[in-house]
């Protein structure tokens, strides 16, 4: 193979994709591979693609390495380790120029299937695998582990790296954990031997990981819940947020196992459907337990219902939204930032919700944790936007933290002794000004402070009643306390840029990733924005002052109709024409380079200087 | 009448329980349903049944669906909370409220419409899982709220008020709760007190899912000639298998009842079971047997009522989730957050 462009030559900067077939046991092996060069000190940002399906489907796992510690995509493929014939055409095309391709030569291929620009290294895993190994299961599962090993030789990934892996994946189980050193070292001794290495991009230890962590944001939301103090969750299975309900099983068995008994302080149900989990957790919300569900796009329709029974009635509800791609059944292993209207003004009627956005895992736990506070304190359902891409992918992010002086803010309770004392208790009387009733739970005094809660009107003492100004009474007063919401919710992260300028950002969410790495290199191209990362629904008035100071704000969403564009005009009054769209909504993460593209279209057709053309 | 305030005065004697309650205790807001309405006699028994039980009324929670048998709890249990939720919903909502508290007692109150149609899976999901409750179903066949469609219960064949006739099988939620795992089984007649006090009674001690169907004749939209849920229908075509007498933990146990055509079983809590048996072959504990007689006798058109189906040692939801003894409502910081050592531990496993 002849090359005519210089194959890619880089150290700690570059992206390796594989190819497989899902069901075939490569994700283990592939995140193994993006794991040990973590331990070489060096940031990795993996992306699992796969489909909606359990076996035979074309899957991908890209590794981006990256010393400066970017999380987004970047888009493109430096070396594409190619292991499924179904995707070949496809996945060839995707290596950049001078990139490389890893491919399984048992069978020989035309060389019409190759290109000849970029460096193609062949290695006959089937032939060594079916050589080595008589079991089919074997032949397929350390076929994996062989290319890891080869790649590793490849790549100068240090083996010790890998080896301690495979030790602390397989601890106690010596019976799996020799035959995959073995494996992994064939693959190396073949590399080693057979191929031209170290090819020209490689890594080099670094010391650019330090203590930050590597985990998948519904992970870290189900540890923010326990850490929260919710005890009751219940939810119905759909993709991306049903491992969000399996991982706060997985913590609360581990950490609320009451020690002395062995009784759980949790109770977790599958429910039937998405309306029951609602349902459940409503009833539990309204009886004093710290409560949530999980779902995505199609769970928060089933939801419509209940969630305003949830606002009218004032019942602390967590809800977290793992968004995937939509409308519909969408693209269930996808990810988009497309339930923003649908959930801030979730059911029939005048409704609006609160929404928190995190942009990462880390932000995941702290989020879902504060989200209990916000449910308990505003008596009203609390949403949680995350998507496939934050709950899905494991990321590379500061340490937990956890502040052992922090207490729950249980909101506004009347207990036995304020109704014993003879205090007036109207369910929904504003006695504080702030919108926010005084509750009581169930149970609580002999005869003082029952009350009837109903989805129907009511008056300050939850009466029934038709009364026109008695319902407009409370409908403003729901109005007061969602503006309370403002002062509890996170505000927006501003961020100004290393010169004056009048071109801002809007942003949220696992957007902030590629965003961060587009501007710094827009600013190194002398294109300076200002920023501010929005974090919740109401919008603080913040925003709308930084919409103010600037002439062309940029909104990035991942979704087709610019859903957060569409809260920011329709809740503030702010200049749409201001406000400047750049969506991406293909399924797939935002990279940087879509981000740098699209505003450096957009500032040359507003003729703003300085401005180079930036690469696409 | 029903735009009228209670009277708060009451007669000095009126009979007080051993918590010291009179019947007014136990009593809500005067009933807006048409007067005659089955479900306000249904009111009635719930009363009776806790002032007869010694519950503080503040230790139940009442919840419901929407429709006019939704309605009822705020006719009865004026200090407990009550839920009115959404329609066909109340199960889930109940279960919710049931897991967050173990300590209280949970009645839910549906109907046909509320139960059989749209809310026919959450009445399924919560008889299978065995929440500890005691789920009323206040069966009229139709949907009165909306003045008089058929609802999922009505038989086959019946006349509705203005001459249309029910074309589609008819639910039977008794039927379905046995096939579903429902631990307590019973059905009864609104215009039958004296079956219906002790089976409220008996349900209400009962550990897991305790059903119970009770025929409850519209007098708006079905209870007319060609009806077979009105007055005249049920009275002519009820074939109760079973009487019940219910002793709580600390009554005496008398023997006033000749022997082999009394049973007692003994519940959960050590509350007493006596069923008179009015049909020799009937047994209460066996489920096949059980689901068999009452397809026989719906055949001949006869409307089966009295206990059905009883099993004394199920366990309920709480049981299968193993979960602390404790309300986990009642559970703090203490007992819930992990702390930041711990969290120090977990980020060490994620490097």
């Amino acid at each position: 193979m002849k090359h005519t462009v210089t194959p890619i030559q880089r150290v700690n900067d570059f992206v390796v994709k594989f190819a497989n077939v899902n069901g075939s046991g490569s994700a283990s092996a592939n995140l193994l591979f993006a794991k040990s060069i973590l331990r070489m000190g060096v940031p990795v940002a993996p992306r699992n693609i796969f489909p909606s399906n359990i076996q035979g489907l074309p899957t991908w796992f890209e590794v981006r390495v990256n010393e400066a510690g970017w999380r987004g995509r970047r888009g493109g493929v430096d070396l594409m380790v190619a292991m499924n014939p179904q995707t070949w055409d496809q996945d060839i095309k995707e290596i950049e120029p001078g990139g490389y391709l890893f491919y399984d030569s048992s069978k020989a291929l035309p060389p019409s299937k190759f290109r000849d620009d970029i460096v193609v290294i062949g290695m006959p895993l089937t032939e060594i695998c079916n050589r080595e190994y008589s079991d089919p299961r074997q032949r397929q599962l350390f076929k994996n582990i062989i290319y890891v090993g080869a790649l590793s030789a490849l790549l100068e990934i240090e083996p010790e790296a890998i080896a301690e892996l495979i030790g602390e994946l397989y601890k106690g189980k010596e019976a799996l954990l020799k035959p995959n050193v073995q494996a992994m070292n064939m693959g190396r001794t073949y590399a080693t031997n057979e191929l031209d290495w170290p090819l020209g991009i490689r890594v080099q230890r670094a010391n650019a990981v330090g203590e930050k962590i590597f985990i998948e944001g519904n992970s870290a939301a189900a540890l923010g819940c326990v850490y929260g103090g919710a005890t009751v969750a219940a939810w119905y299975p759909i993709t991306p947020s049903s491992s969000l309900a399996e991982a706060f099983a997985k913590h609360c068995k581990r950490f609320r196992t009451d020690p002395a008994t062995g009784k759980a302080r949790y109770a977790i149900v599958q429910a039937e459907d998405e309306l029951a989990s609602i349902g459940i957790v409503i009833g539990a919300g309204w009886n004093g337990s710290r409560a949530f569900t999980c779902t995505s796009g199609p769970g928060i329709s089933l939801m419509q219902e209940f969630i305003g029974l949830a606002y009218f009635a004032e019942i602390p509800t967590v809800l977290f939204d793992i968004q995937r791609g939509s409308p519909s059944t969408g693209m269930p292993t996808r990810t988009q930032q497309a339930d923003l209207v649908s959930c801030a003004y979730a059911s029939h009627g005048d409704t609006k919700h609160v929404l928190i956005f995190p942009e990462d895992p880390k932000e995941a736990f702290e989020f879902a944790a504060l989200s209990f506070d916000l449910a308990e304190r505003l008596q009203t359902p609390i949403f949680v936007m995350m998507d496939l891409d934050i709950g899905m992918q494991d990321w590379l992010c500061e340490p937990l933290a956890w502040d052992e002086s922090r207490r729950f803010d249980r909101g506004k309770v009347m207990g036995y002794a304020d109704l014993e004392a003879g205090k007036d208790f109207g369910r929904y009387l504003d006695v504080d000004g702030d919108g926010i009733p005084y509750r009581t739970y169930p149970g609580t005094h002999p005869n003082r402070g029952a009350f009837f809660t109903r989805g129907t009107t009511k008056d300050r003492y939850a009466r029934y009643s038709e009364d026109g100004a008695t319902y407009v009474d409370n409908m403003e007063r729901l109005l007061r306390k969602f503006e309370t919401a403002k002062k509890y919710v996170p505000m927006p992260v501003r961020k100004s840029a290393a010169q004056p300028t009048r071109v801002g950002a809007i942003y949220f969410g696992s957007t902030g990733a590629a965003m961060e790495e587009a501007l710094a290199t827009l600013a190194g191209q002398g294109i300076h924005l200002d920023t501010l990362r929005i974090r919740a629904f109401p919008f603080h008035d913040e925003i709308a002052d930084f919409i103010a100071d600037h002439d062309q704000v940029f909104v990035i969403e991942q979704n087709r109709d610019a859903q957060m564009r569409m809260l920011l005009v329709n809740e503030m009054p702010v200049d749409p024409a201001k406000l400047l769209s750049v969506l991406h909504y293909d399924g797939t993460p935002i990279t940087a380079r879509f981000i740098l593209g699209e505003i450096a279209e957009k500032l040359a057709m507003f003729n703003v200087t300085p401005l180079r053309k930036v690469a696409p | 009448m029903t735009y009228l305030a209670k009277p708060r005065l009451h007669h000095p004697e009126l009979p007080k329980n051993k918590l010291g309650f009179t019947h007014r205790d136990y009593e809500g807001t005067v009933s807006t349903l048409c007067a005659g309405c089955g479900h306000d006699s249904i009111s009635g028994a719930i009363i009776q049944a806790f002032f007869d039980l010694d519950i503080p009324p503040h230790r139940v929670a009442k919840l419901s669906g929407i429709g006019c048998s939704s309605k009822t709890p705020t006719y009865f249990l004026g200090n407990s909370h009550g839920f009115n939720s959404v329609h066909g919903r109340m199960p889930s909502v109940l279960t919710g409220a049931n897991l967050a508290n173990r300590d209280l007692i949970y009645l839910g109150v549906s109907g046909d419409g509320d139960s059989a149609s749209i809310g026919l899976g959450q009445f399924a999901h919560a008889m299978r899982r065995g929440v500890n409750m005691v789920y009323i179903v206040e069966n009229n066949g139709v949907y009165g709220l909306t003045k008089g469609q058929f609802s999922a219960t009505a038989d086959k064949g019946s006349k509705a008020k203005r001459g249309a006739v029910n074309n589609e099988e008819a639910i039977d939620l008794g039927m379905l709760a046995l096939h579903l795992g429902a631990s307590f089984v019973a059905r009864s007649f609104s215009g039958d007190k004296e079956q219906l006090v002790p089976l409220i009674r008996a349900a209400v001690a009962h550990r897991g899912a305790a059903f119970i169907d009770v025929v409850s004749p519209c007098v708006a939209f079905n209870n007319h000639a060609g009806s077979t849920k009105s007055y005249d229908f049920v009275r002519e075509h009820n074939d109760a298998v079973n009487r019940l007498d219910f002793m709580p933990t600390r009554a005496e146990i008398t023997t006033e009842y000749a022997p082999g055509s009394v049973r007692e079983v003994v519940q959960h809590d050590g509350s007493v079971l006596r069923l008179r048996k009015l049909h020799a072959d009937y047994d209460p504990g066996a489920k096949l047997v059980a689901m068999n007689y009452l397809q026989q006798r719906q055949a001949a058109g006869e409307i089966v009522t009295g206990l059905l189906y009883l099993r004394p040692d199920a366990d309920d939801l709480h049981g299968l989730l193993n979960t602390v003894d404790v309300p986990l409502n009642q559970l703090g910081e203490k007992e819930l957050v992990p702390g930041a050592a711990t969290l120090e531990k977990v980020n060490a496993s994620l490097r």
